[in-house]
């Protein structure tokens, strides 16, 4: 079974893209520890008569008709580009 | 009416001077104008005013419409095309919107007029405002004290008489937490009452936009215009919308309202305790029946929470990549040094834990144990409610256990932190509907400081808790009480 020690902060930092200090790491290794101990006590409700649901009201596959409408010109959706040109956004290369 | 009285004014006031034609639209946003500035450097409400774009719409108001001419101040996370919207953060520094969100496009149709953004904590994670990476807001009513939040901002402004009603948004109880720091009233409404079209997500599942405000009857009147499906948001409910502050009136009589033992904890302010009888009593006293009820999985809500909304937050905050809007790091070498550089420059220290817990409660082998375990308890919170609805019309709380804290108070442990809306979370979790309104002040350290009064209704049942907000708030004087810093800048 999960528990809070099994935490490595370093390692999920990496798989969310973010890249923290070593100074980072150590304090949001206890400070997210203390988190998940608190968060151990969702083990001790009973939840073997709850259905999982996601959402609190009932909401069902929403659909509409699949018609155009009007939405951001290039010119616009590329208005808070870091970097761009000839209405592309740059990037660095990914493949060599 | 000289124009140093009108920033104090609500909607509903301001409303019937401009159809009057006593003041014009201009002249209140100049009045708000001159207010901020005398006000704002000390209470950090504001991010960025756009007063030039709001005086040409004031000048082509029609005070007729159901918010004709009426400036609003808008959290600093609901897309207002033009204006900046940082959510706080240095990720999104020099973003302007190139949208309006659809509580904007429906404020502006019904001829209001939003003309300034206000400070949060960063993405809406938090609850003193302290999570801002861009400055600090200070509590009106005691300048070394948080505003809550994280629509912190939105609330000091609404106290501080710098403006005449605000948006904010709560995923956890950040209109409502804040709304009692701050001494306003603050509405969430039902999960999917209204659009969430350009409200930058933060918990997809929890979000929603609502006002803060100064009366019971303003908070209405804004939800009017804000309110109904929108088929840019999947979740917004296709249901009928009723007038919200058609059917506002002063008795209580045959309402059955629900004391739940589990909010009357250790812990809470004796002061904060007090209030909340008094209010009882006094609601009581104006015909409603009072039940003892009980929500069993009350204790769960906080640490629930804090795994949908971080596994939520997690997903929703990785379009912030620096490819397509906001900081992008320098001289990046390939795509993964792009990423994880700018997202570490770019996020502050609680955005980031959050990330992380929520990445983790998301990842293989740990799915079960926390995400999928976090939904099932969700789902006996909501059942709770479901069975207490069965028996009263509303539920009474506190909003907070505590008045105001103080700034850097809570900072050092995000647990102490993530307590402080151990009241309002379960709200969010279950999709019900709440507001928060003043109900008295505790005395601390020789200043008042407001306290906040929750009730909590059943979905889409808004219409009822406008009805008990107003009929309590017009019983008592607390909602006329103004901030220290808004009396001395007005008498200056």
């Amino acid at each position: 079974m999960a528990g809070p020690a099994d935490l490595d902060v370093a390692y999920v930092a990496r798989l969310a893209r973010i890249n923290l200090s070593e100074e980072e790491t150590n304090a949001f290794q206890q400070q997210l520890g203390n988190v998940l101990n608190y968060v151990e006590k969702l083990r001790q409700a009973d939840v073997s008569h709850a259905e999982t649901t996601a959402h609190a009201l009932p909401i069902f596959n929403v659909f509409r008709e699949d018609e155009a409408r009007d939405w951001f010109t290039a010119e616009q959706a590329l208005s808070n580009a870091p970097r761009k040109s000839k209405d592309l956004f740059i990037v660095p290369k990914v493949v060599e | 009416m000289t124009e140093k009285d009108l920033p104090a004014l609500g909607i509903a006031d301001l409303q019937l001077l401009l159809r009057r034609k006593e003041v014009s639209a201009r002249e209140a946003i100049n009045a708000l104008q001159k207010r901020i500035e005398a006000v704002d450097g000390e209470i950090g409400a504001y991010l960025s005013l756009d007063i030039e774009a709001a005086i040409k719409e004031a000048d082509k108001a029609n005070v007729e419409l159901p918010l004709g001419g009426v400036p609003l101040a808008i959290k600093d996370i609901i897309s207002v095309i033009g204006q900046p919207c940082t959510c706080g953060s240095k990720i999104l520094q020099g973003y302007r919107a190139t949208y309006d969100a659809t509580v904007i496009r429906k404020l502006r149709a019904a001829g209001a007029i939003p003309f300034g953004k206000t400070n949060l904590d960063e993405f809406a994670m938090g609850s003193s405002t302290e999570n801002s990476s861009v400055k600090l807001t200070r509590n009106p009513w005691d300048l070394s004290r948080v505003p809550g939040g994280s629509s912190g901002g939105s609330a000091a402004a609404v106290a501080a008489d710098i403006a005449f009603g605000a948006l904010g948004s709560d995923t956890g109880g950040s209109i409502r937490q804040p709304a009692a720091l701050s001494g306003v009233v603050g509405f969430k409404p039902t999960y999917g009452r209204v659009s969430r079209f350009g409200l930058v997500a933060f918990a997809s599942s929890l979000d929603q936009i609502g006002p803060l405000t100064k009366t019971v009857r303003d908070a209405a009147l804004i939800m009017n215009a804000i309110a109904g499906h929108d088929p840019q948001d999947s979740t917004s409910l296709n249901e009928p919308l009723p007038d919200y502050a058609a059917t506002l009136g002063n008795d209580l009589r045959g309402v059955r309202l629900g004391l739940p033992k589990e909010y009357m904890i250790e812990g809470i302010d004796p002061q904060v305790k007090a209030a909340i009888n008094a209010a009882v009593k006094q609601m009581n006293s104006l015909g409603a029946e009072i039940i003892d009820i009980s929500l069993p999985h009350t204790d769960h809500a906080v640490a629930v929470y804090y795994i949908l909304a971080t596994a939520e937050a997690s997903a929703n905050l990785a379009r912030f990549d620096g490819v397509r809007y906001g900081h992008r790091a320098e001289n990046p070498r390939g795509m993964l040094d792009l990423y994880g550089r700018t997202r570490a420059e770019g996020f502050g220290p609680e955005v980031k834990r959050r990330i992380i817990l929520g990445t983790y409660a998301l990842s293989s082998g740990y799915y079960d144990a926390y995400y999928l375990r976090a939904q099932n308890v969700c789902e006996l919170i909501r059942q709770d409610f479901a069975k207490a609805f069965e028996k009263v019309d509303a539920l009474i709380s506190p909003t907070s256990p505590v008045p105001a804290f103080k700034l850097g108070e809570r900072t050092a442990d995000p647990l102490q932190m993530y307590l402080a809306d151990i009241f309002t979370i379960a709200a969010n979790l279950a999709g019900i509907c709440g507001i928060s309104l003043p109900c008295g002040f505790a005395e601390v350290e020789g200043h008042r400081l407001p306290i906040g009064l929750q009730l909590l209704g059943k979905p889409l049942d808004e219409t009822r808790i406008f009805q008990i907000a107003h009929a309590y708030e017009q019983s008592t004087e607390w909602h006329n009480a103004r901030a220290p810093i808004a009396i001395a800048r007005r008498d200056a």
